[in-house]
């Protein structure tokens, strides 16, 4: 039998209706990129320094920082969940006995965390941008539209997110605990974003060569993030809690 | 209806990957055995059943039987004997095409609370690729008579009816073989008993059943035969079998008082191979064939002046073979 998107769906919808109504979720998805938003804007309307000045750059880089750490932390919550949390609600056997393929179900698990991430990054970004048009100095708005930011943060939200979220599935399908998890999937999230902050505080000159190679570097980290946790997934092991 | 799910198994037989014919009945599992490292979970389980059957596993706490579903159901791989499923050949390539046709529900419901009972039917019948889902779905809820409830959220729901929601999710891939794992567990008895007669009804739609139980009475009375597992395969049979190979036929003889030497009044009559005395004025009579001895035995306890209150047939329960064979495996143990 070959891979099937309908069954890919099937998992992304459940997983989007539960998310609907799951007030935890709701609360982490709205509170997080607030904080984040919140602290950056403030930040840069206060920002009174001349531009060019390295204080300068280095306030325009923590702000756009900012927004980067949203796709990273996000998704690390709910992708540490998804198998391990299905196991402790008993969800998980009834699933697997169907004839889905793990990668059917990996992919529906990720997309449905994928989406409402981008979304959220992509939004609070948006009102970042608006906000700073709207209120900041000239000089301000000059830097923080300037297209390399810019760039860094469309090409690093999706790539970042991507990272969080294989990296916490994979500690999801390997955890016995819920919280255990998340907590590892949330520090695990973070190492990406300390080239993206090199780059944000302009310690690497962020060209769009460089850019683009190190979003490359990221893309490849994705891959095989989602080839480790498809080969981890193991349905004996997460039935019975070993392997013969 | 079992012809049409047998003839549909053995097409499916036919595409999968590993070959090997296709069996004329339902389940086949041939000295199959599980493992995890050292520890044994099952060992040497042989069984056969047909089409149409509802089969009984029964077994103690950690005998095996969760894990022999989950071995059969391609969630765990046997690390000995062999299986087919379904018409199927169990092994690691054919596991997508036995699930296919198979349903297993386990002991917990597993249910997405959050979820309504339609939308949780609705992301199973996806799973499946099912054509038509929602006329699925609607013949799944009818058959547990749930379809009032179909929008209302799972958690809302009492355990009973979660039970049944599971149950109507086990139904909607019109499987070839559907197993309940422990389907009664923690249920009080009325919704032990609207379990019971959703079994019925499918037993008597011709649905091939394999039902996992520690409930005697729940096997006795749903399964044409059982198979008794304690890690590993005791006996199988249908429950008369059973009693018949390990109980001699018995009279009970209930009088109102005792005999004053019952070995000179019993111990002569046709039939009768041996007896015991159960105090206050009762005998237990150890009878090849009940129907020809007891005429002999009322002529002699007539004949004896006794004042017969009462001659029956003594028939042991399921639980009684259940007992006898798990007491036998303590012993076993013991020594």
């Amino acid at each position: 039998m070959s891979f099937s998107w309908d069954r890919v769906g099937a998992i992304l919808q459940k997983e989007l209706r539960d998310y609907r109504r799951n007030r935890f979720v709701i609360a982490s998805m709205a509170t997080l990129p607030l904080i984040f938003v919140i602290v950056p804007v403030v930040q840069l309307l206060l920002l009174k320094v001349s531009a060019g000045s390295p204080k300068f750059d280095t306030r325009i880089g923590l702000s756009l920082l900012y927004m980067l750490i949203i796709p990273a932390i996000v998704p690390a919550t709910l992708a540490a969940y998804s198998v391990v949390g299905e196991r402790e609600q008993g969800t998980l056997e009834p699933i697997l006995i169907t004839p889905i393929r793990r990668e059917e179900f990996l992919i529906g698990k990720a997309l449905a965390i994928l989406v409402p991430t981008l979304g959220i990054a992509y939004l609070v970004f948006g009102i970042f941008l608006g906000v700073v048009a709207l209120f900041a100095q000239p000089g301000v708005e000059s830097a923080v539209f300037e297209g390399s930011h810019l760039l860094v943060q469309l090409l690093f939200t999706p790539l970042l997110a991507g990272w969080s979220i294989w990296v916490g599935i994979a500690i999801s399908a390997r955890s016995a605990d819920v919280r255990a998890a998340q907590q590892l999937g949330t520090l695990a999230s973070l190492p990406p974003l300390g080239i993206v902050a090199l780059m944000s505080f302009n310690v690497l000159t962020p060209t769009l060569g460089l850019a683009l190679g190190l979003a490359a570097a990221l893309l490849l980290l994705d891959v095989l993030g989602w080839r480790a946790v498809a080969a981890m997934f193991d349905r004996e092991r997460l039935i019975a809690g070993v392997r013969p | 209806m079992p012809e049409t799910r047998q003839t549909r198994a053995t097409q499916t037989a036919q595409d999968v990957t590993s070959g090997g014919p296709a069996t004329e009945a339902a389940l086949v599992a041939e000295h199959l055995g599980k493992r995890f490292g050292s520890r044994v979970a099952f060992d040497d389980v042989s069984f056969q059943v047909g089409y149409g059957e509802v089969f009984g596993f029964l077994g103690p706490n950690g005998a095996g039987k969760t894990t022999t579903v989950r071995t059969l159901g391609t969630l765990l791989a046997p690390t000995s004997g062999s299986a087919t499923v379904a018409g199927i050949p169990l092994s690691a390539g054919n596991g997508q095409a036995i699930r296919s046709r198979i349903s297993i529900m386990p002991e917990s419901p597993g249910l997405y609370l959050r979820l309504t009972v339609a939308e949780n039917l609705e992301c199973f019948a996806r799973l499946y690729r099912l054509p038509d889902p929602r006329e699925r779905i609607e013949r799944a809820l009818r058959a547990v008579t749930l379809t009032d409830r179909a929008n209302d959220l799972c958690r809302s729901l009492s355990k009973g009816l979660r039970q049944r929601v599971a149950l109507a999710r086990a139904l909607l891939n019109d499987p070839a073989v559907l197993f309940l794992d422990e389907p009664t567990s923690g249920l009080d008895p009325v919704a032990s008993r609207e379990v019971h007669e959703l079994i019925t009804a499918l037993r008597d739609r011709g649905v091939t059943i394999f039902l996992t139980t520690h409930r005697l009475e729940e096997a006795e009375r749903l399964c044409h035969r059982v198979a008794i597992l304690n890690t590993t395969m005791r006996l199988v049979g249908s429950p008369d079998e059973l009693r018949a190979q390990l109980f001699k036929e018995s009279l009970e003889v209930r009088l109102r008082a005792q005999l004053a030497d019952p070995g000179s009044v019993l111990g002569g009559v046709p039939g009768v191979e041996s007896w015991e005395a159960k105090p206050p004025s009762s005998y237990l009579l150890t009878v090849p064939d009940p129907d020809a001895a007891a005429p002999g035995v009322a002529r002699a306890l007539v004949h004896a002046g006794a004042d017969i209150l009462s001659i029956t047939q003594s028939r042991h329960s399921l639980e009684d073979v259940y007992l006898e064979l798990v007491d036998e495996d303590v012993e076993a143990k013991r020594r």
